[in-house]
């Protein structure tokens, strides 16, 4: 035998189930008068700094459909690249704006829309920028555990080639299933797919 | 020269001990699990961090669902129980400022949703949601009445047991956790396909929340206390002092 030093284990995810509206955004789901606001509802508390766009689309199963019954949250920092966060020591963010967003797709449409700011660029540990992007976290009914992904944006051509994360991705075809495509005016499409053909790359952190 | 051992980032998650994406007993699982392999990558701090919560958030019902959502001088009916323990990191330290959101259906199984399919009535005075911010030692509770199992539509005769649904956003993005809180004693734990997806027995157990009679509130309400554990962040020690607390 040997000494014994355990870690606790994390505890086991369960999937957020199809109620999950009830939870997270009871405002939009019918019940309200028990919060205020929804978390997540306003990622800007004011004037932003910065380029403001949206970020929408939606969730798509392993057979092609609509997936009406997800969560998705985002968390990003503003347009200098800063986060709204403890762990941020690089400089002062701008206060108008959270960098978090949460917005459960629509029971009817299965749209999920966040109206945010371009992101900036931050770096990785040996100093190298990253190309802009957004964190995107997904769960659902049938999502045992939650789905970690980025939005890039399809046209920041030069700093996606230059990417740690994308450049190191082995199956260059799939690389599109993490790009955010422009569709003028600010606003941004970004499709994410379970399952299947054009499934995105999703994250193992 | 120096060469500080620098252990960045979140212990890796033990993929082996949380549930499968593919778990076919759950029939939704099919269609919804991606069959790509995960991309692992060294994360930064997008993933090593998350929003801040204040306490000034909260209004003074929001971790009572008996309370909540009723009108005034009423409850919402059903066992009185009060759900109380600590978030924890993997090093077994008290994570404070982590915001818990939680949700449930009625004491007879029954959810205030568009969706819900199940003959159960509602209940006028219960809504379903709370939420907390833990504090300084990690610490949280809510009170609230014992759900109901129900039936679903996966196998014919599926019935979820009785559970509470818990949403964890700690201090990292790559710590954010959905679970859920079963009973002691339950024996539908043991023939659930959603709980079935975890495949470790020990797993299992870890979600289970004990009754704790010794705690319990005189003619008020019994005590279930569940701990959760969320990753844990790797110290470095450096020029002498640990950081990454
Ligand atoms: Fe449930």
């Amino acid at each position: 035998m040997v000494q014994k030093h355990a870690l606790l284990k994390e505890t086991p995810s369960q999937t957020a189930g199809p109620y999950v509206h009830i939870g997270l955004t009871p405002n939009v789901s019918g019940i309200g008068g028990v919060y205020a606001e929804d978390p997540g509802a306003t990622m800007k508390t004011g004037p932003v700094q910065g380029p403001e766009i949206s970020l929408s689309g939606h969730v798509y199963d392993g057979t092609g459909a609509v997936v009406r019954d997800a969560l998705v949250e985002i968390w990003q920092p503003d347009a200098a690249g800063l986060f709204n966060a403890a762990e941020e020591t690089r400089g002062t963010p701008d206060p108008n704006f959270t960098g978090w967003g949460r917005c459960a797709t629509d029971l009817d449409s299965g749209l999920y829309s966040f109206d945010t700011v371009k992101p900036g660029r931050v770096p990785v540990a040996d100093g190298r920028l990253q190309a802009p992007f957004i964190t995107v976290w997904i769960v659902a009914r049938g999502i045992n555990i939650g789905l970690h992904t980025r939005a890039y944006f399809a046209d920041e051509e030069a700093a996606n080639a230059e990417d740690p994360l994308l450049t190191r991705i082995e199956h260059r075809a799939r690389v599109p299933t993490l790009m955010a495509q422009p569709e003028g005016d600010g606003k941004y499409r970004f499709d994410i797919v379970l399952q299947g053909d054009n499934e995105t790359i999703f994250l193992d952190m | 020269m120096t060469d500080p051992i620098r252990r960045n980032g979140y212990l890796v998650r033990d993929r082996d001990w949380q549930p499968d994406a593919l778990t076919p007993a759950y029939k939704t699982s099919v269609a919804r699990s991606p069959r790509n392999a995960l991309l692992s990558f060294p994360t930064g701090l997008a993933e090593h961090s998350a929003p801040v919560f204040g306490h000034d958030m909260l209004g003074p019902l929001d971790n009572d669902l008996i309370l909540n959502f009723a009108q005034p001088g009423e409850m919402a009916l059903g066992p009185r129980i009060l759900v109380k323990g600590r978030v924890l990191d993997q090093y077994g330290r008290g994570m404070p400022g982590v915001l818990v959101e939680a949700w449930q259906a009625n004491s007879g199984g029954r959810y205030r949703h568009r969706n819900e399919g199940y003959r159960a009535p509602l209940d006028p005075n219960f809504g379903g949601c709370g939420r907390t911010i833990t504090g300084p030692d990690g610490s949280y509770e809510f009170r609230t009445v014992l759900p109901g199992p129900y039936p679903w539509p996966n196998g014919m005769a599926d019935w979820r047991p009785a559970h509470i649904h818990f949403s964890l956003m700690g201090h990292a993005f790559a710590q954010r956790l959905i679970t859920q809180m079963y009973f002691e004693g339950d024996p539908m734990i043991w023939q659930c396909p959603i709980i079935g997806s975890i495949d470790d027995r020990q797993a299992i157990e870890t979600l289970v929340a004990s009754l704790d009679m010794g705690e319990t509130l005189p003619m008020d309400a019994r005590v279930y206390t569940f701990d959760m554990v969320l990753r844990g962040r790797r110290q470095t020690f450096f020029e002498n002092r640990w950081e990454g607390l």
